[in-house]
């Protein structure tokens, strides 16, 4: 949103730059993002919160630097000629709450028309002007009858003709204020210099003197107005209903638009003229032949607009401001604001006054305001002289009340529908004392510090992945359809509005994320990376989605890094397998085992699951060609999943101090030749059913296949250590041993070799 | 010209000094030459062998020695003996094992030649940041909550006091899941779009007083450039009790920036709007490049757009309609809340021109953080 500094001149005598003013503007919450151009073509680009529909237009702004500044705002005062008495016009009534306040052709002279007092009507009271009362420290009195009876009250004097026709509010809760007066005998023409110069100013293309009369009136005070060419609308009477099912109205964008029972329509005797507070019909609209218009200014629920103007994808300048909170005061001086305008650039003649429709009022309770309430929150006692001229400024009136509990009651301006407690009392006084002037503290604490339960199982498996040079990385959450099948036996979680079909459901596995980026940087010339990604994978469980936690590496290339110092070596199960390996073993565990069954995108024979203690703790081996091939990843590719859920079952592993021996080991060889089927995990597993007691080791050394080995068959060399923490072994004990070992692992079917 | 044991003729006491002291002198130089054990081994038989060893060849002096000088030059070949045994002993003892100079010089390496790696893994910068400003929280007293990452649609905005239909909902670009319509509006599903709900998470847990960081991932639908991504990260913070002020927010805010930024750096607060605080803040810090001077190298600095400010964070105080949703009396208690976006912040420690680099994967890029 742009505005015009010149044009806030207009209101209020700013001595400042328009740099410091832009500033001073964004240190006291209504925040302008750039500055650009000189003198009248100098524009604000603005970021003014979504809550402050006030701020978003000059006058608004003006306010908000009478109150920085201290300096008087001054009033936005529609120069109308004096009409010809007519009589005033019939009204129908919906459900009785509908009422009539004609009214005369100069209302009060202030773009602040106050919130109405209930003052009775057929008084000649005139509210002073707030934009005049500044640095006064005069309080309004409360006036006697409560808010929220019907009637304007603004009128001085006699009744003065309305609008020709009668006005039917049948929403008084959606539409509950409808203003509108006529101009007649106008010449449809390109808007003034001066006028058009503002517009475009703000990226706003003048159409013709009797539109942008309207748009420099939203601009310059905030309230959205309509304008019809009288003449086209049919029937002699106007109607704010709802929609009926099967109506269309074509509105000025040119779009025919299907109506709903939904939508909120302004609708003459025969057809819908507008979509209420969103945007007009085309077929009323100003055109070159308009010599008679109906200036419409209304007010509209916010969350009814907000819902028409997503239901018809239709946001506009009008539903902007509605669906955030209009003036609800200010339909009247818009609309002679409006007429004021045309007057000037078209000729024509005013025909009557303003019929001003109120079928419901708007209620804004008045609020308790405690100067030990804006300590506690802001612990800074503030000086009472400067709260009070902070929300003078901005039109809030303080009433001070006896006893001092609250120490204010406080009356909300029509244009502040954001104010409604006293915290936001407290963020007024705050915002314009300067956030800046408040001290630093630190907060007195009496608690501390909880860890989460894996707390330290997360951080003792990310600093050993680190250690064991993997990558820390972070990919998308989102996955296909094809890739959830593919990886997963999980039930999806779609997405409603996803950022395409690639990424179309939460993942239900890791793994693609993993190809992605093993793919992304082979397709880069990285041909060797190990990479690991710790996050959520998510599963649909009825209404419900699951959240399991999962940590997935990925290695591909060299296992160690190449150079002149070692032959390069691919990464292999193997190096796989010992990261998993590492990484279980801080845990507390009683069993480990490695079995061949894992998931079909595994390589059947170089895979394995993981189970601690009869549980699928984790999955890892080669990925399958074909699934390799598929994403077109040019050398073997390795992955391990670690299902976090199940491992953490498990606590970590509790040290207990073990005496460091004190008498020597012996290691015995043992070279044999065992057919293929064989595998190791038989041969540890029968030694260990030996349960020697001094053996402290069985490993292997070396493996054989070729050679003098015949095939199907492969040679192994076996090492068992002996120790004993009591004494020094003997030689005819470790020989004992070493024989029972070569008997058992015969009876394998193995044969000893020399 | 090695040193030959000479036959003495002179056998006066200034003769004699002057044999010993040769003998001594080529001694210890032929000692100081010996590298190897195997040269050990040769000045050892050079100067001890029985048969021509130099010893034997001293001993000839007492042979050759006048009766009157015998005494003298007897104690002064005993006293050499001692002397070359002590020597080559001690020259043994140094060569046992040991290299000799010509066979360390053989034995070494092109000390230029680039080191033998074990790579270490790099901490994604994202999570290396995160950690950074938990851990400055943590020294506050701070504890960590975490939250589900899909959320409903109570906790992500009406506990929040986004109200349903309301505009601020627009900001937040939310992506919901599919299949939700059946169910009431605050029950339905949908990515958490920033960590604020584990504040309400954590108030239903614990009474006041609380203090807790919330980090995590979070959700927008935005379309993935060099500035935008539907992923990052968040850490939100809540501090409640009988005596927070908006004082206590500025100030704890101010810590944590010059922990995070350095002690020089200064931090501005001017008014915001988020449903959930009131009052509601911004958060700048003085430009770390340019020192808050918006001038760099003799021209604007780009990093600040010449403003001297960096806009870094939300927060405020909290709103008392959040008390309500979670029960706790807001006459009673008061609080702040704040939260960062991590990319933000890694983006400018570190200054990564492109959003999209932290979600890749791309080792080149991860590797410059190890």
């Amino acid at each position: 949103m742009k505005l015009s500094p010149q044009w806030l001149r207009d209101f209020v005598d700013l001595a400042v730059a328009n740099q410091r003013l832009a500033d001073d503007l964004t240190l006291a919450g209504i925040a302008v993002e750039s500055v650009s151009g000189e003198g009248e073509g100098a524009v604000f680009e603005m970021d003014v919160t979504t809550n402050r529909p006030d701020a978003m237009n000059h006058y608004g702004v003006a306010r908000e630097c009478s109150a920085i500044y201290d300096l008087p705002l001054k009033p936005i005062e529609p120069k109308l000629p004096v009409t010809s008495a007519a009589k005033a016009a019939p009204v129908k009534a919906a459900g009785g709450t509908t009422e009539v306040v004609p009214s005369r052709g100069t209302p009060r002279g202030s773009a602040e028309v106050a919130p109405s007092r209930g003052t009775p009507r057929g008084s000649t009271e005139v509210v002073p002007s707030r934009g005049t009362a500044r640095g006064t420290t005069e309080v309004v009195p409360s006036r006697g009858s409560p808010r929220g009876t019907t009637g304007v009250g603004t009128s001085p004097g006699a009744s003065a003709p309305g609008v020709p026709f009668p006005i039917e509010i049948q929403e008084p809760g959606l539409g509950p204020r409808f203003t509108a007066r006529v101009v007649r005998g106008v010449t449809i023409k390109p808007s003034p210099a001066k006028i058009a110069r503002r517009l475009a100013l703000l990226d706003q293309r003048p159409i013709n003197n009797a539109v942008d009369a309207t748009n420099y009136t939203l601009w310059e005070m905030g309230k959205p107005t309509h304008v019809f060419d009288l003449d086209l609308l049919e029937g002699g009477r106007l109607m704010v209903r709802h929609a009926q099912l099967g109506e269309t109205l074509k509105t000025l964008d040119g779009v025919e638009r299907k109506l709903t029972s939904e939508d909120l329509v302004i609708a003459d005797a025969r057809k819908p003229v507008s979509l209420a507070g969103v945007m007009g019909g085309f077929d009323t609209m100003i055109t070159e032949k308009t010599r008679n218009i109906l200036i419409e200014s209304a007010w509209w629920d916010p969350v009814m607009i907000r819902k028409m103007s997503r239901r018809h994808g239709l946001h506009t300048d009008a539903s902007h401001r509605f669906e955030r909170g209009a003036d609800f005061e200010s339909t009247v001086l818009s609309c002679n604001r409006v007429a004021e305008l045309i007057l000037e650039s078209g000729g024509g003649e005013l025909d009557g006054g303003v019929t001003d429709v109120v079928a419901q009022r708007l209620d804004q309770a008045p609020v308790a305001l405690h100067l030990s309430e804006v300590y506690r929150i802001l612990g800074e006692k503030l000086e009472t002289n400067e709260i009070f001229r902070t929300l003078k400024h901005l039109g809030f009136d303080l009433i001070p009340e006896r006893g001092g509990d609250p120490d204010f009651t406080v009356r909300i301006p029509s244009w502040r529908l954001d104010v409604e407690r006293e915290i936001d009392l407290i963020e007024e006084i705050a915002r314009l004392h300067g956030y800046d002037k408040f001290a630093n503290t630190l907060p007195a604490y009496a608690g501390a510090v909880v860890e989460l339960p894996d707390a330290e199982k997360d951080t003792k498996l990310r600093s050993s992945l680190l250690g064991l040079g993997y990558n820390e990385a972070i990919s998308l959450t989102f996955i296909s359809h094809e890739d959830a099948e593919t990886f997963s036996a999980l039930p999806v979680i779609e997405l409603a509005n996803p950022l395409s079909e690639e990424v179309s459901v939460m993942r239900t596995s890791m793994v693609p994320g993993m190809l992605n980026m093993l793919a992304y940087n082979l397709n880069r010339g990285s041909d060797n990376v190990r990479l690991f990604e710790a996050g959520n994978v998510f599963e649909a469980s009825g209404a419900k989605a699951l959240e399991l936690e999962r940590i997935c590496l990925g290695a591909t290339g060299n296992a160690l890094a190449p150079g002149v110092h070692q032959a390069v070596r691919a990464v292999s199960f193997f190096d796989l397998k010992g990261d998993v390996e590492t990484l279980l073993h801080p845990f507390e565990y009683g069993a480990l085992h490695f079995t061949a069954q894992a998931a079909e995108y595994y390589h059947p024979g170089r895979s394995s699951r993981v189970l601690m203690d009869g549980v699928i703790v984790a999955q890892f081996g080669q990925i399958h060609p074909d699934v390799a091939g598929q994403r077109k990843l040019r050398q073997d590719v390795f992955v391990a999943e670690f299902f976090l859920d199940h491992l953490y079952q498990h606590g970590l592993r509790k040290v207990r101090y073990e005496a460091l021996p004190r008498y020597p080991a012996v290691g015995r060889d043992f070279s044999f030749a065992f057919a293929d089927d064989v595998v190791f995990e038989k041969i540890q597993q029968t030694v260990a059913g030996l349960h020697l007691a001094e053996m402290r080791s069985f490993v292997p050394v070396e493996i054989f296949r070729g050679g003098a080995t015949p095939a199907g068959k492969y040679s192994i060399l076996l090492r068992a250590n002996f120790q004993s923490g009591e004494r020094t072994l003997r030689e005819d004990e470790v020989a004992g041993w070493s024989a029972e070992i070569i008997k058992v692992l015969e009876r394998l079917g193995g044969k000893l070799r020399a | 010209m090695a040193y030959t044991v000479p036959k003495l003729t002179d056998f006066s006491t200034k003769a004699l000094e002057k044999a010993a002291g040769d003998l001594v002198a080529a001694l210890d130089a032929e000692s100081k030459a010996v590298g190897s054990e195997a040269e050990g081994k040769i000045f050892r038989d050079r100067w001890m062998a029985r048969k021509n060893g130099a010893l034997t060849l001293v001993n000839e002096w007492l042979k050759a020695a006048p009766k009157a000088s015998k005494r003298e030059v007897g104690q002064r070949v005993n006293e050499l003996k001692a002397r070359v045994e002590q020597t080559v002993e001690a020259t043994l003892e140094r060569v046992k094992g040991g290299a000799s100079e010509s066979q360390l010089a053989a034995d070494g390496v092109d000390i230029t030649l680039p080191g033998l790696h074990r790579a270490v893994g790099a901490e994604h910068p994202i999570l290396k940041t995160m950690n950074e400003i938990i851990s400055v929280f943590r020294n506050l007293g701070y504890s960590v909550e975490e939250g589900p990452e899909i959320e409903t649609d109570y906790y992500n905005f009406e506990a929040l006091n986004f109200p349903p239909n309301h505009p601020a909902r627009d900001t937040q670009d939310t992506i919901f899941l599919a299949g939700q319509e059946s169910k009431p509006a605050r029950d339905r599903l949908l990515l958490r779009t920033h960590t604020s709900p584990v504040q309400i998470r954590s108030m239903e847990k614990m009474k006041p007083p609380v203090r807790v960081v919330c980090p995590g991932k979070v959700h927008r639908n935005d379309a993935p450039d060099a500035t935008h991504s539907p992923i990052f990260h968040q850490v939100e913070g809540l501090a409640v009790d009988t005596n927070i002020t908006f004082c206590d927010l500025k100030g704890t805010l101010d810590h944590a920036m010059k922990a995070l930024f350095g002690s020089s750096v200064k931090t501005r607060f001017y008014p915001s709007f988020f449903p959930f605080t009131e009052p509601s803040a911004d958060v700048q810090i003085s430009c770390i490049f340019c020192g808050g001077k918006g001038q760099r190298d003799g021209g604007p600095c780009r990093n600040c757009k010449a403003s001297g400010w960096i806009e870094l964070l939300g927060c405020g105080m909290v709103d008392p309609n959040v008390y309500g949703f979670v029960d706790y009396d807001p006459k009673k208690v008061s609080g702040f809340a704040f939260g960062m976006g991590v990319e933000r912040i890694a983006i400018l420690k570190y200054g990564v021109d492109d959003i999209q680099l932290f979600f890749q994967g791309d080792v080149r890029f991860l590797e410059q953080f190890g």
